[in-house]
């Protein structure tokens, strides 16, 4: 937990018993917080609005806020962001959803050409204060159109923010942060953990969020910053950069393993914490990145380059990057593409031997 | 309770003057759960009642037929008036044979799923006339570009089912390796295209190919299958756009089942006009047919492909018709729906329909039906043991490891040979070396 939030949930605790939520309870009280809180605020997207989602994440919230404040969208992805884009010229902050990452695509013309760049052509006349909302990455037997992490395609455009929670409390607070940003954020959510911590042990039962001790959300509104890290755990053998489901991933793998590795859960991949990132890898002198996006120019790319590039001389071993394969995701050898615990155990055991 | 959010509960913004305040229209079905359901409101006409213009004629000169519905079945049972494609009793035969399998199919599939089979499925259920019947029409060389709710066209061009199954199983016989979710099937060999999960991305490149075939002087046309919600990607309009540009030799089937997951059709514009018109506005001929009438639907399919292979260009088909079950194994529509619905669906069920024609013309009769009914699921039945042999999603009976790299490109470049080995060395930490697949 944050320095800014373990005071929230202090003064929390002290009025109401501990709560405890899943990721998608979670996000969808930070939406409607932020619906009663900003009348500006406007969320919309397929299925999103009677229904509440087909992941649940807005039920509820067109009921409490109307049906102008929380709608359903055609099924046109260039719509709901250009339409965002134009929204947000007006004045209000679009919070819309994409049912899967997977289907942005049609949507990337207005978010890379306009919204990322719409502050900087027009030199802060116009902004474009939108948080696109999409659940990504895989685990759930989808196939190649409901699985993928396309987080690299978004942290390569400038103008773009590009946020992963890891946890029902970050998710909550990184929203809310997300939503009062002036700048375009893409929310990617895991939807793989939207239940609980999934450990990428897929033949071993998951455990719900409830027992999880990132699972207690406070009440009411908190925010979490947006280029802040999250030190899981800390420790001295070697530093794990890493995002989203793969942060329990790792931390299974590193506590199965009995490694005192420094696990740090980066939140916001742009703009990117590099002090906690260098002062990881200072201490540590070893580097593991661990996503489970395609590893040709993913972010573990970015973030291998920056290391090397700022540790060097701190460095006793090469980076490791554990990634996902880069091939599309197959639907039957879905957990032979994971990159999990055996793949991350191989990448350990070579960081380690160096 | 006064919604805080409608502009006429809140001041007038300053500078607005004595102008009115806007307000915003957002679309609202007329039932949700639990709602009685009335659907007398909806103009279905008389069957035979709608003029059958000649092929060649000009878009603009056939406005109407994009307003009304083409119907050939009456109340009466028999066929009627201009649209009537008088097929043979045997084709007729032939048409309700293939929608009864595609029924028992639907069943015994999406039982698999529920008892673990696999990770997916999709009915058409009262649908299945919106792609037999046209599949009926076309050659069988003519190219479809599918959405994922027309397995009716494999089953109408005699696409193996022990095939179908092995897909939907993601098994080692699998004809696309386990890689595609279930149903998104592929066979050049029956000039079906590979089906994407992603939305109208298939309406363009059935464009594309049908202009390709007219760039060869080949004869064979195109056809694809859209569901109305889907209609508001752009790829929709790209395709109207190049069809009418390029007069293509294309069909542009537009499947209006009413419901697109949890949004009804007002969602993608069907509370100001219909999906059929929008072909007029592109200048593409449109039609607007009874979906749960088989014949009728055969008879604008045949329509369209006469007019396509005459070099007279796209047309545009709305098949007006009802999702009777929810969108897929994932979804639940008594969260959004009237149960209702399905039973008070005007058009009827298009086997039911079908059946009783024939059944009227003397062709048909009940014991004939239910022996055939039993046939098509204890023929599903013994196919379903045979696909098990092969292996269900997740017992370890799939393609080998190696497969998953294949295909990428041609032929693997060093990175992804380096990953097949890995992967293959993650597979022998797991299971070790004596696993015969991998
Ligand atoms: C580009 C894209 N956006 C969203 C989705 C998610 N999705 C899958 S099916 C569907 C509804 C489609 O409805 P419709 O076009 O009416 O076809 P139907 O399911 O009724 O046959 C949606 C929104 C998708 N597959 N692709
Ligand atoms: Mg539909």
């Amino acid at each position: 937990m944050s320095d800014q939030t373990e005071a929230a949930a202090a003064a929390a605790s002290d009025t109401a018993p501990e709560r405890r939520l899943n990721m998608i309870e979670a996000i969808n009280e930070a939406l409607d917080i932020m619906l009663a809180r900003d009348p500006d605020v406007i969320i919309m997207g397929e299925d999103v609005g009677y229904f509440g989602g087909v992941f649940r994440a807005t039920a509820g919230l067109q009921a409490r806020h109307g049906k102008t404040r929380v709608f359903d969208t055609p099924i046109s992805e260039c719509g709901i962001i250009g339409v965002a884009v134009g929204m947000g010229a007006y004045g209000l902050r679009p919070v819309p959803e994409i049912q899967f990452a997977d289907y942005i695509y049609p949507g990337l013309d207005q978010l890379i050409s306009e919204a990322a760049r719409l502050r900087y052509r027009s030199a802060g006349d116009f902004i474009a204060p939108l948080t696109v909302r999409s659940p990504f990455g895989g685990g759930i037997f989808g196939g190649q159109t409901h699985s993928q992490s396309p987080e690299a395609i978004f942290t390569h455009v400038s103008g773009l923010k590009t946020v992963i929670p890891s946890t029902p409390h970050d998710a909550k607070g990184l929203l809310i942060a997300a939503i009062e940003d002036n700048d375009p954020v893409i929310f990617f959510e895991p939807k793989r953990i939207y239940n609980g911590p999934f450990t990428g042990f897929y033949d071993k039962p998951v455990e719900p969020w409830k027992k999880h001790a990132d699972s207690v959300v406070p009440e009411g509104y908190y925010r979490i910053p947006l280029g802040k890290a999250r030190i899981v755990r800390a420790g001295e053998a070697m530093t794990v950069l890493t995002y989203g489901t793969m942060v329990h991933v790792a931390e299974a793998v590193c506590t199965a393993k009995g490694v005192d590795a420094e696990i740090i859960d980066l939140r916001t991949l742009v703009p990117l914490d590099i002090e906690a990132i260098e002062a990881s890898v200072e201490k540590t002198g070893r580097c593991m990145i661990v996503h489970e996006a395609t590893r040709t120019s993913g972010f573990g790319a970015e973030l291998s380059a920056l290391v090397t590039e700022r540790c060097f001389y701190h460095l006793e071993a090469p980076v490791e990057r554990v990634t996902g394969f880069d091939t599309p995701y197959p639907h039957s050898l879905e957990w032979a593409y994971f990159p999990g615990p055996i793949r991350i155990g191989d990448a350990i055991d070579k960081l380690l031997s160096e | 309770m006064a919604d805080p959010a409608d502009p006429a509960n809140q001041p007038a913004p300053a500078g607005e003057g004595n102008r009115p305040a806007l307000a915003l229209h957002v679309p609202e079905p007329n039932y949700r759960p639990g709602d009685t359901v009335d659907f007398s409101d909806i103009a279905i006409g008389t069957a035979g009642a709608q003029p059958r213009p000649d092929e060649s004629a000009h878009p603009s000169q056939m406005g109407e037929l994009a307003y009304s519905l083409i119907r050939v079945l009456g109340d009466d049972d028999q066929a009627h008036g201009p649209w009537n494609p008088r097929l043979d009793p045997e084709t007729l035969r032939q048409m309700l044979g293939h929608m009864a399998m595609v029924r028992a199919f639907d069943e015994r599939m999406f039982r698999g799923q529920r008892q673990g089979k696999t990770s997916f499925y999709m009915k058409c259920t009262g649908e299945e006339a919106t792609s037999i019947a046209p599949a009926m029409a076309l050659a069988s060389d003519d190219m479809v570009f599918p959405s994922y709710r027309q397995q009716g066209i494999l089953i109408a061009r005699g696409y193996p089912l022990l095939d179908m199954i092995n897909q939907i199983y993601s098994n080692k016989a699998d004809k696309l390796k386990g890689r595609q979710l279930p149903i998104m099937y592929s066979s050049r060999d029956h000039s079906f295209f590979s089906i994407s999960g992603n939305l109208a991305t298939q309406t363009p490149q059935a464009v594309g190919w049908a202009m390709a075939s007219a760039i060869k002087g080949d004869s064979r046309i195109a056809a694809t299958w859209v569901g109305e919600g889907s209609t508001a990607e752009g790829d929709f309009h790209s395709a109207c756009t190049f069809a009418a540009v390029y007069n293509a030799p294309v069909i542009l089937n537009i499947v209006n089942n009413q419901w697109a997951i949890s949004s009804f059709s007002g969602f993608a514009g069907a509370e100001r006009t219909t999906f059929a018109a929008r072909g007029l506005g592109y200048g593409i001929a449109a039609l607007r047919v009874d979906g749960n009438d088989a014949l009728a639907c055969f008879a604008a399919a045949q329509w369209a492909a006469n007019r396509a292979r005459a070099n007279h260009g796209p047309t545009l088909i709305e098949y007006f018709t009802y999702r009777a079950e929810g969108h897929s194994t994932s979804d639940d529509p008594s969260g959004y729906r009237s149960a209702q619905e399905r039973e008070e669906w005007p058009l009827g069920d298009p086997v039911t329909r079908l059946k009783a024609h024939l059944i009227a013309i003397g062709e048909w009769d009940e014991q004939r039906h239910a022996g055939m009914d039993l046939e098509c699921a204890e023929l599903v039945k013994a196919t379903t043991k045979e696909a098990e042999k092969n292996g269900i999603l997740g017992h370890g009976l799939h393609h080998p490891f190696h497969t998953m790299f294949e295909d990428v490109y041609e032929e693997l470049p060093w990175h992804l040979e380096e990953q097949a080995d890995q992967a293959i060395r993650e597979r022998i930490a797991k299971f070790g070396t004596e696993r015969p697949f991998g």
